[in-house]
C-alpha cells in the first residue's frame, strides 16, 4: 500500500531530477555562443529602481553600476583614476574644476556623449527635486559651463577636494541629456557603461547584455545575469553546483564553510566598519578619559573571532585602503590594556565602573548580536555594565535619530574619501553631528583644511592628524573593519572584488566552461 | 444551498475582509518607521521640515489615517490596488507575477501531502499497535517537528553536494512557458511543504479512520460479505474525509500565505517573499492589497470546503 504509492512519486522526482541535470548542463553550453558566455552573479538582494540618482539600496547602485558611468572612478586601492572624464585640473586656489571629456563615447541607445549630458545630470542631483541621495556631496558646485562639446568647467564656492571622488559615485551617473528631458531614465536605463539593460524579473533575475561599443573595449563575457537567492546558505549551495558563477555573500558563518573544494574565496577589506559609538553628552561618558577607557577595554580581535567567525580586520576610523592609518594612534593605550582602562576610570571618579545602555542593529544576519554580546562581556570584566536592546532597523532609526541613547553598536558605510567619511557625523555643521554628539574646535578645523587641499599626497598627514584626534576623543570605539565576500566557481577570471563592494570589475571578467 | 445561505457568507466574508484591511493598516503603522525611514535609513534623521514635508505629501503620509485608509480601500473596490513606491509597477502587476507561483507551489504541495498523508495514515490505522503504526505515527511526529528550514536546507545540501543540482539556479519559469523547467523548479520547495502537511494530514486521517472503523456500519459492511478493500475505501475513508478536508482546507489556507521560509530558502519570486520585502521597506499599499488577495483566498478556500462537506457527506446541508 505505502510502497505503491510512495514509489511512483520518488520514481518522478528521481526523473525531473535526472533531466534537470541534463538540460542545465545544456542550457549553460548552449549559452556559450559568438561573443562569450553569460556570467551568472548571485546575491540576495534585488535591484529597487532604476534610477541611480535616487536609489539608496546598496544591490540598486551594485547593478546600475554596471550600466552606467560616472565622471571618475576608483581603481582597487580607491584611489580616483579617470571614467568619463579622461583629464581634469583643479586652478590655482582650487575653485574651478576643469574636466576634459572622453571623446567617441556613445550611449546604449546611439546618441553620443557630450558635456551636454553631464550638465544636465549634474543638474538633475542638484536640483532638490530630484531628491538625489548625494546632493550634499556636490553642494560646493556653483555653476556647470560647458565651453564644448568636450569639456566642463565646474565653478566652486569653496576649494573642494573631495569633489572627483564623489562624482565617481553611480549617484552622480551620467544620463543623457534627452533621456532626462523625456523622463525615460525612470523606466528605461540608458547609460554608457560596458552592460546595457536587458530585462528586469523583479524579485528574479536582472539580465545585462555586453555593449560592443563600450569605450574600455568590449566585455568579454556576452552578458551577466544577476540572480536573487534571498538565503546565503542556497546561493553557496548553487556555486557548489556550479550553477552560479560568483556568489556574493555578507554573512561570515556562511562564508567560513567556502573551504575545500573548487570553490575560489575572495575576500577584500571593505569599506565599512562596525563600530560601538558613545553618546559624549551623558552621564559618565562626558568625560573623555571614560570614553577612552571603554576604548582601552575592548580586545577588537577577540571581538573577531567571537562574532565575525575571524572575518574581519583591526581598523582605525578611516577604511579606505589609500588612507590606512595605525589604528590605536591618538588612544593613550594600546587595547585591550586593562591596566590603562582601570587607571582611567579611577581618574575619571569611576573607579567601580557604572551602568549604560546600548541600542543594537540587529541587521541580516547573526553578526550584530554577536558583536553585542562580546563588547557587552569584554566591559563586564572591567566593571562597566552594557544593558543592549536588540532592534531592526526601523525601530532602530527612530530611536537613534532622537539620540535617545547611551551608546549604540551599528555598521556603517564608508566613503573612499576621508573628507566624506565623517563630515555628516563629526563636523559641527554635520547633518548627522546632532546624533554622533560630539564635535571639537580641532576637528572642525582640520576638515577645513582637508577639504581646501587638492593635492593627493598633502592631504594624507592631515587625514592622519585627524584619525588621531578622533580615536583621542573615543566618541565611538572602532570595532573592525568589515570583509566584501565574493566566491568564484572554476572558470572565472580576471574578478577583482573591490573594497567598496563593486562588480564593476566584470568589464574585464572571463568565464571558460 | 439556499440563495439566501449564499448571500449570507459572502456578507460575512466581506466583513471579514473588511476587519482584516482594517487590522493590517493599523498594524503597519503602529510599527515603528514608515516608508521614509525605510528608504533612507539613518539619513532620514537628516531631513529638513520641509524635506520631511515634502516627502510625507509624495507618500500621502501627511494625511489623516481614517483617509488614508478610505482612499486605499475605495481604490481597491475599482480594482485599483496601489502602485509600489520603489519599483513604481502597479500592485496588481507585481500579486499577478506571485500569485500564480505560490498557488502551485501550495496546490503541488497539497497533492504530496494528501497522498503520502491520506496512504500513511490508513497504513498506521489499520495496523493498530503494530510496527507498522509504530513506524507511521514516527513519519507523523518527525514531520511535524522537523522545522522547514531543516529539511530545506538538507535537501539543498544534497542536491547540490550529491548531485551538484541547485534547483532554483535560473530564473523562475512560468509553468506555460515550459511545464518541465516549471516542474523542476517547483517539486523541491513543494516537497518540503508536502512532507509538513503529509504529517498534519497523516495523524488527522489515523484518528478519523480508527474512529469510523469502530462503527456499526462498518461490522455491518464486513458482515455483508464485501471485499476489505472496498469496505476500507469506500465505507471506512469516505467517512473519515470531513475531519481531513477540514484540517486540509484550512493547512491549505496557511500554505498561500505562510511559504515565505521556504521561497526565500529557494528563491521563488512568489507570495510571502513580496509581502516580506514589502514590510522590510514599509510598502504600506503592497503590504496592504497582497494581505487582502491573501485573506481573500483564505475566505474562498473556506467556502470551498464548506460546500466540499455537502458532497461528501449528504447529509450535511446548509440553510
Amino acid at each position: 500500500m505505502k510502497i505503491r504509492v510512495v514509489l511512483p512519486v520518488v520514481a518522478v522526482l528521481l526523473a525531473l531530477l535526472a533531466s534537470a541535470c541534463g538540460s542545465s548542463s545544456s542550457t549553460k553550453s548552449g549559452s556559450g555562443g559568438g561573443g562569450g558566455t553569460v556570467l551568472t552573479v548571485a546575491r540576495t538582494g534585488d535591484i529597487d529602481g532604476l534610477d541611480p540618482h535616487v536609489a539608496t539600496a546598496f544591490q540598486t547602485l551594485q547593478g546600475l553600476e554596471l550600466v552606467y558611468d560616472t565622471l571618475f572612478e576608483q581603481d582597487k586601492d580607491l584611489k580616483t583614476v579617470p571614467g568619463l572624464a579622461e583629464k581634469w585640473e583643479y586652478s590655482a586656489d582650487g575653485k574651478k574644476l576643469t574636466i576634459h571629456l572622453r571623446s567617441g563615447v556613445t550611449f546604449h541607445s546611439g546618441a553620443p556623449f557630450t558635456s551636454a549630458d553631464v550638465k544636465a545630470s549634474l543638474e538633475r542631483i542638484l536640483d532638490p527635486k530630484t531628491g538625489a541621495v548625494l546632493a550634499a556631496n556636490l553642494a560646493s558646485i556653483k555653476k556647470i559651463a560647458v565651453p564644448d562639446d568636450a569639456t566642463v568647467v565646474l565653478d566652486l564656492s569653496t576649494a573642494d577636494a573631495s569633489l572627483p571622488a564623489a562624482l565617481s559615485h553611480v549617484s552622480t551617473a551620467i544620463m543623457s541629456v534627452a533621456d532626462i528631458k523625456s523622463g525615460a531614465i525612470k523606466t528605461k536605463p540608458d547609460g554608457t557603461g560596458p552592460f546595457s539593460f536587458g530585462n528586469w524579473a523583479q524579485g528574479d533575475t536582472l539580465h545585462l547584455v555586453a555593449n560592443a561599443k563600450y569605450w574600455g573595449g568590449a566585455p568579454k563575457l556576452k552578458g551577466v545575469d544577476i540572480r536573487v537567492v534571498p538565503d546565503e546558505s542556497s546561493i553557496l549551495a548553487g556555486l557548489r553546483a556550479h550553477q552560479f558563477n560568483i556568489g556574493v555573500l555578507s554573512d561570515p558563518t556562511v562564508v567560513s564553510q567556502v573551504k575545500g573544494g573548487d570553490l575560489k574565496l575572495e575576500s577584500t577589506p571593505s569599506l565599512s566598519y562596525y563600530v560601538f559609538a558613545m553618546n559624549a553628552t551623558r552621564g559618565p561618558l562626558k568625560d573623555e578619559r571614560v570614553r577612552q577607557a571603554l576604548s582601552c577595554a575592548i580586545n577588537r580581535q577577540e571581538v573577531i573571532d567571537s562574532a565575525a567567525a575571524g572575518e574581519g580586520r583591526v581598523t582605525g576610523p578611516f577604511t579606505s585602503p589609500s588612507y590606512k592609518f595605525p589604528p590605536f594612534e591618538g588612544l593613550p593605550c594600546t587595547p585591550p590594556d586593562a591596566t590603562a582602562t582601570k587607571r582611567l576610570l579611577a581618574e575619571a571618579g569611576f573607579p567601580n565602573g557604572f551602568t549604560i545602555n546600548s541600542i543594537v542593529l540587529t541587521g541580516e544576519h547573526g553578526v550584530m548580536p554577536n558583536i553585542a554580546q562580546s563588547v557587552q562581556a569584554q566591559l563586564q570584566k572591567v566593571g562597566v555594565k552594557l544593558k543592549t536592546q536588540m532592534l531592526e532597523t526601523n525601530t532602530f532609526v527612530e530611536r537613534w535619530k532622537k539620540a535617545d541613547f547611551d551608546s549604540y553598536i551599528t555598521i556603517n558605510s564608508g566613503f573612499p574619501d576621508p573628507h566624506q567619511m565623517y563630515v555628516r557625523y563629526f563636523n559641527s555643521k554635520g547633518n548627522l553631528n546632532q546624533v554622533a554628539k560630539y564635535h571639537s574646535p580641532e576637528v572642525d578645523s582640520l576638515m577645513a583644511k582637508g577639504l581646501a587641499q587638492t593635492d593627493a599626497a598633502a592631504r594624507t598627514p592631515i587625514y592622519r592628524q585627524l584619525s588621531e584626534q578622533l580615536l583621542k576623543a573615543s566618541a565611538w570605539v572602532w570595532l573592525f573593519g568589515a570583509t566584501e565576500d565574493r566566491v568564484l566557481a572554476p572558470g572565472v577570471q580576471g574578478f577583482i572584488p573591490m573594497p567598496n563592494g563593486s562588480l564593476k570589475s566584470l568589464r574585464q571578467t572571463t568565464l571558460s566552461q | 444551498m439556499s440563495r439566501r445561505y449564499l448571500l449570507t457568507r459572502a456578507g460575512e466574508a466581506l466583513v471579514t475582509l473588511f476587519g482584516v484591511s482594517v487590522v493590517v493598516f493599523l498594524v503597519l503603522r503602529v510599527v515603528p518607521g514608515d516608508e521614509i525611514t525605510a528608504r533612507l535609513g539613518t539619513d532620514a534623521s537628516s531631513l529638513s521640515p520641509t524635506q520631511l514635508a515634502s516627502l510625507q505629501a509624495y507618500y500621502g503620509l501627511d494625511k489623516p489615517l481614517v483617509v488614508q485608509l478610505f482612499s486605499w480601500l475605495g481604490n481597491v473596490v475599482t480594482g485599483n490596488l496601489g502602485v509600489s513606491v520603489t519599483s513604481g509597477a502597479s500592485v496588481s502587476s507585481l500579486i499577478g507575477d506571485a500569485l500564480p507561483v505560490t498557488l502551485e507551489l501550495a496546490f503541488l504541495a497539497l497533492v504530496i501531502g494528501l497522498t503520502l498523508g491520506i496512504s500513511i495514515g490508513v497504513f498506521s490505522a489499520r495496523g493498530r499497535d503494530t510496527v507498522r503504526d509504530s513506524a507511521g505515527q514516527a513519519f507523523g511526529l518527525l514531520g511535524l517537528a522537523t522545522p522547514n528550514f531543516v529539511l530545506a536546507s538538507g535537501i539543498i545540501a544534497v542536491l547540490s553536494t550529491q548531485f551538484g543540482y541547485f534547483p532554483s539556479a535560473g530564473s523562475y519559469v512560468r509553468f506555460f512557458d515550459s511545464p518541465l523547467e516549471n516542474l523542476q523548479q517547483e517539486i523541491w520547495p513543494a516537497l518540503v511543504l508536502g512532507i509538513a502537511l503529509a504529517a498534519t494530514i497523516m495523524r488527522t486521517t489515523r484518528s478519523a479512520y480508527l474512529e469510523v472503523a469502530q462503527q456499526d456500519f462498518v461490522r455491518t459492511a464486513r458482515g455483508k460479505g464485501l471485499p476489505e478493500r472496498r469496505v476500507r475505501w469506500r465505507h471506512i475513508l469516505k467517512n473519515a474525509l470531513i475531519p481531513i478536508v477540514t484540517i486540509t482546507g484550512i493547512q491549505f489556507g496557511y500554505l498561500l500565505g505562510g511559504t515565505v521560509i521556504v521561497e526565500q530558502m529557494f528563491g521563488l519570486p512568489g507570495l510571502g517573499r513580496l509581502v516580506l520585502t514589502a514590510i522590510e521597506q514599509r510598502e504600506y499599499a503592497v503590504v496592504q492589497s497582497t494581505v487582502l488577495i491573501i485573506a481573500a483566498a483564505f475566505v474562498l478556500v473556506n467556502m470551498l470546503v464548506d460546500f466540499l462537506y455537502t458532497r461528501i457527506d449528504p447529509r450535511v446541508r446548509f440553510s
